[in-house]
Order: C-alpha cells, then structure tokens, then sequence
C-alpha cells in the first residue's frame, strides 16, 4: 500500500497509559493517550497555517460534527436573539398563569406568569455563558500548569501531578457542593459560580498538554530554538503551546459541555444560579413537580438542556477527528 | 515437472479511496515449487506484501482481488473465511516484519506457540507445550525450557522474530510467506533470523516466499528471484539469472545501487534517481519509464509485457523481464546504464 | 506480581493520607460551624464559648487537623452538631448507598463492554450507528434529569396502568419492611431498580465509546493480524486477541470515572429519597455540619482511592509488563 496515499499522523505515546484521562463523561479514547496528547500534526510550527485549512475540511466533512455545530449555533445565536427581541422579558410577570403553550407564549407560563419561551431562551444564554468562562479559566489554569510541569520535568512535574491526582480523588460534585453551598448563601453572583468550577475543571486540560510537552521537549526544534537563544518561555509559547493545540481545543470544547453539566445539577440542588438570574438547571428544579400535570414547564427547559450539550459534544467528537483521525486510515 | 505448491494467476488488488482506486496489484503471476525459495524483491509499494496478504487472505476490508491462488487444488480467493482458517497455519504460514508488535503482549511466548499448534493438531495440552519448546530449540532459542514461559517483552528483537518463526513451523506447513522478515532487525541478528528460517524450511519441507528489499538476503537465500515494480512483475527468473544477467533496467537500478566488496573503493553508489509512481489511477506505458534512462517514446505509449530472455542456467524460458530493450539491456555492459552521464542527460 | 501490589498499597495509604489534609482544608473554609447559633439573637455568649472549646475553634488549622485525623483513624467521628455519633449514621447510610452504587457500577460495565464490542465489530453499519447516537444521548443528559424523566415518565404512568407499585420511587425500602433478608430482597429489588438504571445509563456512556475506540485500534495490531495468519477461528481472534487486549485500558478509565460515579450517586440518591450518603451530605452541607461533611469527605476518598488501587492491581494483572514496571 503505498505511502502516498495513507493519512498518518506521527503519533507520541505520552509515558504509559495511566495518564489517559476519561473522568466524568468525556469522549476520550485510547488514542488520548496516545494520539490526541501528542499528535504532531503540525511538524513544525511553521506549518500551522496550511494545517488549519486541513482541519476545518475534515471537521466539514463529519455529518454530525456539523449538525452539532449547525445546532449550537443556532441555539445560542438564537437565545440571544429572543433575549432582544422577543415581547416578553423573561422576568415579566403577565396575568396568564399556569397556561400551557399558546400563539403568545409557545412554551406556556408558569406560575407567576413568567413567558416560558424567554425563561428557556435567557436560560440556554446563562448556561452558555457560564460554560465559556468556566472553559477559558480552565484551559488558562490547565495550560499553564500542564506547560510547566511537561516543560520542566522533574520534580517540579512529580509535585504538580501528585497535586492533581490528589485533587481528582473527591468526586468534584461533592467538592462543588461544599463550594458553592457556601457561595449562594452569600450572592447570586453568576460569576463566582463559574470561577469555582473553573477551579476544578483543569485537571483533564493540565495533563493533556503535559503529556504533549513531555514528548515535544525532546523534539529537535527545542534543541534548535534553544541553540538560536530562545528563552524558555518563548520557546513554550511560541513552539510549544501550537504544536499542542489541537487536544487542548478538543478538551476546552468538552469542558465546555461538562461544566453545563456542572452547573445544571448545582442550579438543580439550588446551589448554583441564584433568582433572579436563571439557567436551565434551576428551570428544571422548578418545574420538576408539575412533570405530568403542567408539563410544558418540564419538558422544554429539559430538552433544550440535552440539545445544548449534545449538540458541543457532537461538536466536540468531530474536532478530535479532525485533528487525529482514525477513521480513514489504511494500513499497508 | 515438479508440481507446484503455489500459484498465482493474473492476481490483481484495488483499494478503493477516497481520492480514486488504487492498483496495489496488477497482474502478476508466479509460482512455488515445493522445498524451494522464491525472492520477491522490490521498493516500498510495489504490491509485494499486498500479494502475500492476499494469499493469506488478509487484505483489509474493502480490497477488490481478482484472479487466482491455486493451492491444493483449491483456488484460495473462491474460499469463505471459515474455509481460510483451515488453511491458515497449517497449510500456509505467515511471518511478519516487525517482530516487536508480531506478538501479543499479554500471552506468554509457549501459550502463543501452543495455541497455534492446537488450533491445527490434536493433542493434550502438555504434548502442545512439549512440542512448542523443541519448536523454541529449532529456532536457536537458548533454554528453552525455561524461555517458554517468558512473554514476549522479556525477548529481544531477533528473539521474537524466531518465536514468531517457530508458530510458523509448528504445523509444518506446505508453504512460508516471509513478508521482510529481517528489515526491522540488526544486520547481526538477521543472521541468525535467517538461519532459523532455513532450518524451517528444513524441518518442514515448506517452500518459502521470501519479501524483501535486501538483496544481500535475496543472494543467499533464493533459489528463484521476482522483481516488482508499480504493483507487476517486471523481472523473473533463477537467482543467477537476475544476478548476472538482469534484462530490465529496474533490475540494473537495484543490483547497481548494492555496494560491492571487489568495487572500485571510489565509484559512487548509484542511486536510482526519483521516487515510485502513484499507485492512484490508470496509467500508460511503462512505470519506470520516468527513472529510466533508457526511456523512449515507445516506452512512454506501451507498458512492455513479460518477454522470454536468454538465461544462464536453462533453456526452459523461465527468465523472464517486462522491457522493450530486455535483451539489449541483458547483454549490455551493466555499469553503464546509470552511469553519471546517462542520468544527467535523460533524469530531470 | 506481590512487589507491585505492595509498592501500590504503600503509595495509597500516603495518598490517602495526604487526601485528608485537603479534604480538612476544604471543609474548614466552609464557613463557621457556629453560624446559625451566633447569628440567634437569643444564645448566651457562653454557649457560644463552650461550643468554640468544644470544637477547638479557636486553636490553629493543624492542631485542629491533628485531633480529627487520630480520632478518626480510631473509628470515632466526632458528633453531629445536634450531638449524635457521626459514624452510626455513616455506617448505615453506606450500605443503603453501596446497594445502589456497586449494582450500577458492575452493570455499567458490563453493559459498556458488551456494546463497545458489537459497535466495533459492526463498524459504520446501522447498529454502530443506532448505539452511537443513543451512547451521545445519555451522555448529554445530566443525571437528574434522566432521573426525574425516569420518575415521571417511566415509574410513574407504568405503576398506574399496572395499578399496582412496581417501580418504587421514593426511599430505598418500604418503611414499614421486616423479615429474613430473602423477604426482603423483592422490595430492595423494587426499589432500587430506577435509581440503579439512571445510574448505569448516565455511567457506561463514555466507557462504551472508549471501549469501541479500544476494540478498533486494537482489531488494526499486528498481533491481531498473526493471531488471523495463525488460522485461529474468528472468535476466537476476537475473544483471546482483540477483546483482551482492548479491556487493558478500560480498567483505568473506570478507575479514573470511579469519583464520577460517587458524584453521580449523590444525585440519584437526592431524586429518589435513599437515605443513603448523598442526601446526608447535602444536609450537612447545608447545616454546616463539619463533622458530617468531613466522615462523607473521608470516606468517598477512601473508596475512590481503594478502587484505584483494585484497578492497578487489576491491570497488573491483565498486563504483564506493568508488573515488572
């Protein structure tokens, strides 16, 4: 089977497969450790442009990577939208109590009178919100930290993975509950919500991307970069960190859908988003009596719920492809 | 005439992808006589270990096989799976190029070797096990008493290849398919490797397929030699033949690229200059026509098929090369082909 | 085999050890156990002095960590803050949860093993298809709302037209439940049904799609490929070569998604009314009952890392190399 023709991708197997991550509902595969965590595809950095364009053709290529993007985009574009747009707020109070969806209200009211539909769609905007900063916090924290310990080895790798080993062994619910039980009680500031579980959702990202740098470190370009004088912070960042950028994009997407998760079940326990601010979790919790009787107020925060995060999963699973695929690979 | 062990008819394999059909294989025709080495000699991507996967039956999903396999008095390629593993092992066996994933981790060398002999043979897993350490003497392996029970990670390389070479042996098969059972191996351990595969073919009476891309291999091993290019066959013949006489400029390439011990210590290696053709899509004409600098118009329009050339060692016809000048290249003075002024002229 | 399995013993306990450090830390920036006395206008302020005495509030973090920690070791808990024994309740609150978490888990496993398999054996047909939308489904849905989807949706309407309850849906036993064990086990069935299924659905979503992932790369190795040139029949290739090999990695994803699980069983438990460890917790949360959250705290950790320690010895146990590692 000649060479030419066969997509392979040079593919670093991190130090043992005990440092493949899975944790809570994640998409990772055996190839995350051993692909995904360490894929060059980018040889060297001066690559990356033409790779891009690579990337984004396979993730198009994926029927359901794009319905999840196609979903996605159309749920938050769309929430937002009717944030603006629609006649009612989500916080007016009209006289129709407990009125299953109509012309006026598609997805009903509730027992003030709030309109459903703009309770879901402020919800889906919260919940996404939340979820972006949670992921931009934890990629921050995951990346440095997992730089650090890939790029100087050591003890200083030793001292950081036991930290995050040890941190893993509460289950994170549990930890969170502790957290943000204290946090409510105080302020219904949304953002502190999601420092915290920004706090503890690093992990996954930090070992991800020490796994690459522990394999990229003995690289010749290193060596090189080093000979020409770079410092070791630019070599990081200006070498290092884009060589690993396609697990990191995969993981920040997942952390994304986990921490929707996260704090749907906190706002579910009524310790995460606070009225009068609103998320589809809360939305769940308030409804959850009236399931079979008033049940419009149920079912849509819940689907809509499963079709966000469904549809970043999807997104999710289609950019590991992307980045490392193995469904087209033909063996000689 | 002896009876041939193996056949091969006009074997043709296509993988289809995405960006068009590939032709690993096209066309190509051979045959084993028993107790006897065939050496089939070529680059990567020439459709040598395709042709050999394809006897096996072990092409990925997706490959399109025409043609024939005859192999007692069966054609291989009409055979349902379940009719394949009855052949697999026992009748026709196979050896891999890389010995260090060959093997699986997690079974010991003994249970791996036992496992192969009951597949076939019925016995009492202790006169298995009993077999599977004289199996481990054959091959070279020291104490092999006590090696049964090792895994694999606890071998080195040119160990593992001779475990993986004793699983051939265990059922005395009709024939061995050595698909480059040394490339992956020091120069110092294909020796030995090479060794336990000529006690193999001793022990059992198997005739041998050998696939590589050594020559020095080829040279003492073959008794026939096959050189493929682009998927065909394009030279064929006894050892001596392609060594001495060889009738195709590929064949010239590849012999005058081996650095020679009675050599001019200054002459440069030869290289072929350019790289094998895309397997993708049709194409006219001859597949070296492009590194060949010998090349002419002729060459470009017509792909050249098998003709009988002279041979040194019978008159039977067996020497075979797919050129348009196959007998002026075979009589022609060998060094001069790729000669630095020739490849300057005719290679861009 | 034995060294490997003491080095892993050794370096569990020092985890656990340092797990409790943190564990301490955490639940010390709770915030002040006294809260809701101080916050009554009507406590005498000697009360307060007592309890703070009482509690060792006002000595420094570590000593206060000292005297925890070696009481706790020696089986004594504390009390709660209305003054019961911490560790009663939590004994009996850990076999209510135990009942649900280690059906759920073993099934979990179970399940995703056998579908990871037939996804991967049936590659891009329609059942990999069917069982990697419905994988994607349930791992999008949060556990409490499968849990009151289930409730609603499933028990609920399914006991009305039967007429009778099938599907329990609140607390783990009937209240008024006596006699022998075997009596007894159709209504523990009874109820722990739904809470276990939520469980198990939210759980083996991700180690069924790492296990078709395993299953794929593995059918690729080149051992698998001798294992074929061998002759072997096709299942076995698939059972002694492929299977085996791909459940290696499994064993440290479940391992690792343990914690997850334990996380996962607090909702279950809080949806279906178990009084088991979650519902406990939270309630001490709630009041903040440090002892509470501390026994919860310690105890989880200690599963979790007795089960990574099982999991260890497990792959060393499937894999050769890793013994001598």
């Amino acid at each position: 089977m000649p060479e030419e023709i066969r997509e392979d991708f040079v593919i670093e197997t991190p130090e043992s497969v005990a440092t493949t991550e899975a944790g809570m509902h994640t998409l990772a595969s055996p190839g995350a450790g051993l692909g995904l965590s360490g894929s060059d595809t980018y040889g060297l950095t001066g690559e990356a442009k033409g790779q891009f364009r690579i990337v984004v053709g396979r993730f198009a290529h994926q029927r359901l990577a794009m319905v999840g993007l196609s979903i996605f985009l159309i749920l938050a574009i769309g929430a937002v939208l009717v944030g603006h747009l629609w006649q009612f707020n989500y916080t007016d109070i009209t006289n129709n109590l407990n009125d299953p969806p109509s012309w006026t209200n598609p997805f009903g009211t509730n027992s003030i009178g709030n309109d459903m539909f703009a309770q879901v769609m402020a919800g889906v905007v919260k919940d996404i919100e939340i979820a972006l900063t949670v992921a931009a916090i934890a990629v921050l924290i995951g990346v440095t930290i997992g730089a650090v310990a890939g790029f100087y080895r050591g003890w200083v790798d030793s001292l950081l993975m036991r930290f995050v080993d040890l941190v893993l062994v509460v289950p994170i619910l549990a930890i969170l509950i502790l957290l943000s039980s204290k946090l409510a009680k105080q302020s219904s500031n949304w953002l502190g919500l999601a420092v915290i579980i920004g706090l503890l959702s690093w992990t996954y990202v930090a070992r991800l991307v020490r796994a690459d740098f522990l394999s990229l470190r003995e690289r010749d370009f290193v060596e090189a970069s080093r000979a020409l004088g770079a410092t070791n912070r630019r070599i990081i960042v200006k070498h290092m960190v884009p060589n690993a950028i396609g697990p990191i994009i995969v993981n920040a997407t997942l952390t994304v859908a986990l921490s929707i998760i996260l704090e749907s079940t906190l706002s579910y326990l009524g310790l995460g988003v606070q009225p009068p601010n609103i998320s589809l979790g809360l939305l769940v919790f308030q409804g959850q009596d009236s399931a079979t009787t008033e049940w419009w107020l149920f079912v849509f925060p819940v689907v809509f719920l499963i079709i966000l995060i469904l549809s970043i999963f999807l997104i999710g699973d289609g950019l590991r492809e992307a980045f490392d695929p193995k469904k087209s690979r033909v063996r000689a | 005439m002896p009876e041939h062990v193996l056949q091969i008819e006009r074997l043709e394999v296509d993988f289809p992808t995405k960006d068009g059909v590939v032709h690993a294989v096209r066309g190509v025709d051979l045959f084993l006589e028993p107790g006897q080495v065939l050496g089939i000699v070529g680059e990567s991507g020439s459709g040598k270990s395709v042709t050999a996967l394809a006897t096996m039956g072990l092409l990925p999903k997706g490959a399109q096989v025409r043609g024939a396999i005859r192999f007692d008095d069966t054609d291989l390629l009409t055979l349902k799976e379940k009719q394949l593993t009855n052949v697999r092992g026992t009748g026709i066996a196979m050896i891999f190029q890389d010995p260090m994933t060959a093997l699986n981790p997690v079974y010991t060398i003994g249970w791996q070797i036992s496992e192969a002999i009951l597949a076939h043979q019925d016995m009492s897993k202790d006169a298995a096990r009993d077999r599977a350490i004289e199996l481990l003497a054959k091959v070279g392996i020291p104490n092999p008493a006590e090696r049964i029970d090792n895994y694999p990670h606890e071998f080195s390389g040119g160990m593992r290849q001779r475990a993986v070479i004793a699983i051939g042996m265990a059922n005395d098969p009709t024939v061995i398919l050595a698909d480059e059972p040394t490339t992956a191996l020091d120069v110092t351990v294909q020796a030995q490797v090479l060794t336990s595969l000529r006690t193999a073919m001793d022990e059992t009476g198997a005739a041998l397929l050998l696939i590589t891309h050594d020559l020095g291999v080829i040279a003492g091993l073959a008794d026939r030699v096959l050189v493929m290019y682009a998927g065909r066959a394009v030279e064929i013949g006894t050892a001596e033949d392609v060594f001495y006489r060889p009738s195709m400029p590929y064949t010239l390439g590849l012999l005058g690229s081996l650095p020679r011990l009675d050599g001019d210590g200054s002459a440069r290696l030869r290289q072929i200059p350019g790289a094998p053709p895309s397997m993708l899509g049709d194409r006219t004409g001859c597949p070296f026509a492009p590194r060949c600098p010998l090349a002419t118009d002729l060459c470009r329009e017509t792909e050249p098929d098998l003709t009988v050339v002279p041979s040194v060692t019978s008159d039977t016809g067996d020497h075979r090369a797919a050129c348009h000048y196959a007998e002026a290249v075979g009589r022609g003075d060998h060094g001069q082909v790729f000669s630095d002024g020739v490849v300057d002229n005719v290679i861009v | 085999m034995f060294a490997y399995v003491i080095r892993r013993l050794l370096i569990s306990i020092v985890i656990l050890f340092f797990a409790s450090i943190l564990v301490f830390i955490l639940v010390s920036t709770a915030g002040d156990p006294l809260a809701l006395l101080r916050a009554n206008p009507h406590t005498p302020h000697s009360t307060i002095v007592a309890r703070e005495h009482l509690l060792h509030l006002n000595d420094p973090l570590w000593q206060r960590y000292w005297i925890w920690f070696s009481d706790a070791i020696r089986g004594n808990l504390g009390n709660t803050t209305k003054g019961q024994a911490v560790a009663p309740q939590l004994w009996s609150h850990l076999f209510v949860t135990l009942r649900m978490v280690i059906v759920a888990t073993i099934l979990a496993i179970v399940i995703a093993i056998a579908l990871g398999v037939w996804s991967a054996v049936r590659q891009n047909k329609l059942t990999d298809h069917v069982i990697t939308v419905t994988n994607f489904i349930f791992l999008a849905t949060p556990v409490f709302v499968l849990g009151l989807a289930l409730k609603e949706f499933v028990a609920i309407p399914i006991n009305q037209h039967v007429g009778s309850t099938i599907f329990y849906t609140d607390g783990e036993q009937s209240p008024t439940l006596s006699g022998s064990f075997f009596s007894r086990l159709p209504d523990y069935a009874g109820h722990t049904v739904l809470p276990a299924l939520t469980l198990i659905l939210v759980t083996y979503t991700s180690w069924a799609i790492y296990q078709r992932s395993s299953m794929i790369e593995t059918l690729d190795a080149d051992h698998v490929r001798l294992a074929r040139a061998k002759g072997l029949s096709r299942r076995r290739v698939l059972v002694r070569h492929v299977l085996r090999n791909a459940l290696i990695p499994l064993t440290t994803v479940v391992a690792l998604d343990f914690a997850a699980v334990l996380g996962g069983a607090i909702l279950t438990e809080y949806i279906f009314g178990w009084q088991g460890l979650g519902t406990w917790y939270i309630t001490g949360v709630d009041t903040l009952d440090v002892n509470i959250m501390l026994a919860y705290l310690l105890l989880t950790a200690t599963f979790v890392i007795g089960f990574n320690l099982l999991a260890d010895i497990l792959y060393g146990v499937l894999d050769p190399r890793i013994r001598y590692a």
